[in-house]
């Protein structure tokens, strides 16, 4: 009982000892895999040399849900958190409840606007205002390849639709499962959204998925779209459904499957496995979208503390933004940094060439949100799609039900 | 565990000897169909258990090239060890050790008071009640039902009035909240089958309000005592929404370290670390059912009634 | 002590006696009243706004509650929720009761038999639903390892099935509870009066007869303690679904609870979400209200 004691004030002094410090940041986060928790880890290094405390706050789960869950509790209760990681629509709906700090004096004197490329300030700025930071930038229309099938099978890689479908056939043909996949709403939505864009185009993606538009919702291309993830659905195994997208890889890791669309941290898994790029597995973007990023960045909005942006927070946000930072991070995590003015020499041969992808496309308009991962539109017109795209997936809708159903969930839900 | 029922005790199925004559299998047969019996169930509740054990055990290339029921070909205790604490869970690798603590802090308070109260509404409910006490049983019980989803905001707003929010006092009132209906429900129908006379004989002998409680009721309330811990225990210990939500960065519960350690979504899954994690963080709760069990013993009740 | 001083004093005394027992409910009652009942009022009155991100109160009328009906997976989770529930409440008090009696029989390792039964309680859904899934899983799990033992058209495959997944949610549901509500009953088989069975016994009472007659009907108030226990487990049953199908194949296995967590908190539809929850408590409320009101009433 003495020591329960004990501790209990211990750990109340610690707590008041935390409050009482004011220059700390307490992040709240849902980085907590080993990789990127560890790369995370040298932001509270770097933010150590200046005297700033870390206050960690992980609540994994969902791909973020979770933690924006408890975000609302923490900014209900009056206990917002310092900084908070969030994807996309999520800054854009805090910004508009006017809970975010303003951070444009730091992004003058740091020159921010000529680093990030307009697509990803469309979130990190709000109003006219800064109120997010960039961490890495993401690309979700990757495919993977085992290469050792492919050489054994006598398959190019394919650079068109028609050719992908008749790599799959043979594939399927050999008796490999020509495409691993798992059944999760989110995986099926990343490979439509890749899908969309090759068949209708960037415009078509644009004003289908991002502007919402009705015309390009309830198209013929969109029907096209939906007859292509059924072409698709031909090539999954049947114990797809509910699978981790990282079972999928691991299908590939064991020559059980040939291909898989995911995003590039699928690489990571990969690399654990102790292939090599390039001469294990290859990774190739999806046929017809070879020009298009289709992106997802995760960046950390800072909250409101107070009239002005504290020390601790600028200095969060100026370190986060740090050339240093962004090479070190996105090397362990197999994303590429947000900033467009690095040398990236020290990322390794896939990093290096989806760097100068995202710098291209940047340029060229061809940076695009992809809509599965929060990017296209807000919450709840995404999971509305999500919705239609699992159910037709499933083999509940036809094409064209799943066409007049996804305009019906866009009209509900906007 | 000491679980032999006392002497004085007669169960149905055993208190008559069996009349004389009959062959030793007939009396034994239905003996060895019951240990069947139970030992089948014992199979049907272990193999998930199973799953788990044998997996921690092997090095993660193991379980994803396939043979994920099979026995490790290559033993390895490194995920318990790398689960306890060293671990990612967050962008320190502390494993889950720092977390159990703040769980213990929480968990102990909160299932101590809730248990009490419990007993004590059990016994106005059933030994005092008076007008409208039915009601207001019927009341407390329907808020078992509360969705938990559905409070969360409200409740994030009051703590913070209350100033609890983000801090060890604040989960423990939150848990205690939701737990009164259970806590009152499992004593209330106990105490409803314990016979009343005694209770009015007490009274009659002077016994005031809390004696009664404290010399009558609670030397036989062992049995459901220990129900109703199990049940808070397990549940608080396993929250994860409450826990989540409602503390801070130095009270977060040990499931959101093992949610943390379970749910990475872009990270490499460690299936292995994530199971020895998991046991690891259910064997307080396992320790409360076998020590708790010790008090599932009858007969305490039958000394009680011959007074 | 003087004379006039007795009469009030034991007037106070009598009324503290007489208190005693509110006073000691009333802070329960407080809690409750604000917690519960608070809460739930407003829930309905966020119901009929446009809360979404954070509850906001501008008026909208009855417009969430159609929206709700408008949406399939509503209609889905409804239905799920009525065969879960059913089944799932059913299956674990008949299995409780089952093993509360056959341990109450002198069982020689009783406290290990009963801890095993017992363990999958303190297990959190968040690891075992892997342990499950695989578990399940027709490629990985059991249907692999019957075939693999040489029985090639052996099938189990429901987890992957639309119509079946939610017979999978109910067998690891019962698999986690079946072993507390054990112990619910096995208390109250240990609080029944031995006196009471000893009687009937010597008047020759079969055993059989000696359950069904005396020793069940003493376990209603047990019974009561179970079924409200399972149908708020049923009801809440989150965990268990995210982990083990989030609601796939499809959306075959979506719940009321799954459903109005997705609406409230990842698709920011507070208002939707409010609305789901006081349809949800009211149909609650109209199975339970009748059920508790017959069992209360009767002891009274």
């Amino acid at each position: 009982m003495r020591r329960f004691t004990k501790t209990f004030t211990a750990v109340a002094a610690l707590a008041i000892a935390g409050t009482a410090q004011a220059e700390d940041v307490e992040v709240l986060h849902w980085w907590t895999a080993g990789g990127e928790a560890a790369a995370l880890n040298v932001l509270k290094e770097g933010l150590a040399e200046d005297d700033i405390g870390w206050q960690d706050m992980p609540v994994a789960g969902g791909g973020g849900t979770q933690a924006m869950t408890v975000l609302r509790a923490r900014v209900t209760s009056g206990n917002a958190p310092t900084a908070v990681q969030m994807l996309g629509f999520d800054i854009t709906d805090w910004a508009k409840e006017g809970a975010l700090a303003n951070l444009n004096s730091i992004a003058e004197e740091q020159g921010w606007n000529d680093v990030i490329p307009a697509a990803l300030q469309q979130f990190s700025v709000y109003d006219g205002e800064w109120v997010a930071v960039p961490v890495n930038v993401h690309s979700t229309n990757w495919v993977w390849a085992d290469k050792s099938i492919l050489d054994e099978l006598g398959i190019a890689q394919p650079s068109t639709w028609d050719e992908f479908v008749a790599a799959l056939q043979t594939a399927k043909d050999a008796g490999y499962t020509a495409l691993a996949h798992g059944g999760q709403a989110w995986q099926d939505a990343t490979i439509f959204e890749a899908v969309a864009m090759a068949t209708g185009g960037p415009d078509f993606y644009r004003s289908a998925f991002i502007e919402l538009d009705e015309e390009a919702l309830g198209s013929d291309t969109m029907k096209e779209v939906f007859d292509r993830m059924g072409t698709l659905r031909g090539f999954v195994d049947d114990n797809f459904s509910g699978r981790d997208w990282n079972l999928a890889t691991a299908m590939l890791i064991n020559d059980e499957a040939v291909f898989q669309l995911m995003g590039d941290w699928a690489k990571g898994e990969f690399l654990n496995a102790g292939q090599v790029p390039g001469e294990d597995f290859l990774c190739f973007r999806f046929p017809g979208t070879q020009d298009q990023v289709m992106y997802n960045s995760d960046q950390f909005a800072l909250f409101n503390q107070g009239d002005e942006v504290s020390n601790a927070q600028s200095a969060l946000a100026e370190a986060i933004l740090s050339p240093e930072f962004q090479i070190a991070f996105n090397k362990v995590k197999g994303s590429v940094p947000a900033r467009t003015d690095l040398d990236a020499s020290e990322l390794d041969a896939c990093g290096q060439q989806g760097y100068e992808e995202y710098i291209a496309a940047g340029q060229s308009d061809n940076l695009l949100g992809s809509f599965a991962h929060g990017y296209g539109n807000p919450a709840s017109v995404k999971n509305a799609m999500y919705d239609v795209i699992t159910a037709h997936f499933n083999g509940e809708y036809d094409s064209e039900t799943a066409v007049e159903e996804l305009v019906t969930a866009v009209q509900i839900n906007m | 565990m000491a679980t032999a029922p006392t002497s004085e005790v007669i169960t149905p199925a055993t208190g008559t000897p069996a009349p004389p004559g009959r062959s030793a299998l007939r009396t034994h047969l239905p003996r060895v169909v019951l240990y069947i019996i139970l030992a089948l169930f014992c199979i049907y509740y272990l193999l998930p258990l199973y799953v788990m054990v044998v997996n921690s055990l092997k090095p993660l290339s193991e379980i994803t090239s396939g043979g994920m029921m099979s026995l490790p070909s290559d033993w390895t205790i490194e995920p318990w060890g790398s689960a306890w604490s060293t671990a990612q869970v967050g962008v320190e690798a502390t494993g889950l050790r720092p977390y159990f603590l703040n769980s213990l802090m929480m968990v102990v308070p909160a299932v101590a008071i809730t248990t009490i109260l419990g007993a004590l509404n059990g016994y106005v409910l059933t030994k005092w009640s008076f007008r409208g006490s039915t009601l207001i049983f019927g009341l407390l019980l329907f808020g078992c039902f509360i969705p938990f989803q559905m409070v969360l905001i409200p409740m994030a707003r009051m703590l913070g009035l209350m100033g609890l929010a983000g801090s060890v006092s604040g989960l423990i009132f939150v848990h205690l909240v939701y737990g009164i209906g259970f806590s009152t429900l499992y004593f209330r129908n106990y105490y409803a089958a314990f016979p009343t006379e005694l209770v009015r004989a007490a009274q009659i002998d002077g016994a005031g309000f809390f004696t009664i409680f404290r010399r009558i009721l609670l030397p036989s309330s062992g049995p459901i005592a220990v129900v109703c811990i199990i049940w808070l225990f397990t549940n608080i210990w396993n929250d994860f929404l409450f826990g989540a939500s409602f503390s801070d960065f130095d009270s977060q519960p040990m499931t959101v370290a093992l949610n943390n350690l379970v749910q990475s979504s872009t990270g490499v899954k460690e299936y292995n670390v994530h199971f020895a994690g998991a046991i690891m963080a259910a064997l307080p709760t396992l320790l409360v059912y076998i020590v708790a069990g010790r008090y599932f013993v009858r007969g305490l009740m039958a000394g009680s009634v011959k007074g | 002590m003087s004379h006039a001083d007795t009469p009030r004093r034991s007037r106070s005394v009598d009324w503290l006696r007489d208190a005693l027992p509110k006073l000691v409910l009333s802070p329960s009652i407080v809690l409750v009243a604000i917690f519960v009942y608070g809460f739930i009022a407003f829930t309905v009155y966020l119901s009929f706004t446009d809360s979404r991100i954070l509850p906001s109160f501008g008026w909208v009328g009855w417009q969430n509650y159609t929206n709700l009906f408008r949406i399939r997976a509503w209609d889905t989770a409804v239905t799920n929720l009525a065969i879960f529930g059913v089944l799932y409440i059913s299956i674990c008090c008949l299995l409780g009761l089952l093993l509360a009696i056959l341990l109450d029989q002198k069982i020689r390792a009783e406290g290990f038999i009963r801890t095993v039964y017992l363990y999958p309680m303190a297990l959190s859904f968040i690891v075992t639903g892997i342990a499950w899934k695989w578990f399940l899983d027709p490629g990985i799990g059991l249907e692999a390892v019957v075939q693999g033992w040489g029985w090639e058209s052996f099938r189990f495959d429901w987890i992957k099935d639309s119509d079946m997944a939610i017979y999978t949610i109910v067998i690891a549901a019962v698999w986690q509870t079946s072993g507390f509500v054990m112990a619910m009953f096995l208390a109250g088989l240990r609080g029944i009066d031995g006196e009471m069975l000893k009687a009937a016994q010597i008047d020759g009472a079969s055993t059989f007869a000696l359950y069904r007659r005396i020793v069940i009907p003493q376990l209603r108030p047990a019974f009561m303690s179970a079924f409200v226990v399972l149908a708020h487990m049923a009801i809440k049953s989150y965990d268990l679904v995210i982990a083990l199908t989030n609601g796939g194949p499809g959306t075959a296995t979506e719940v009321p609870a799954t459903f109005m967590y997705s609406y409230t908190f990842t698709r920011n539809q507070m208002g939707i979400g409010a609305s789901s929850a006081v349809i949800m408590l009211m149909t609650i409320a109209a199975i339970i209200v009748p059920y508790l009101w017959s069992e209360l009433r009767e002891k009274k």
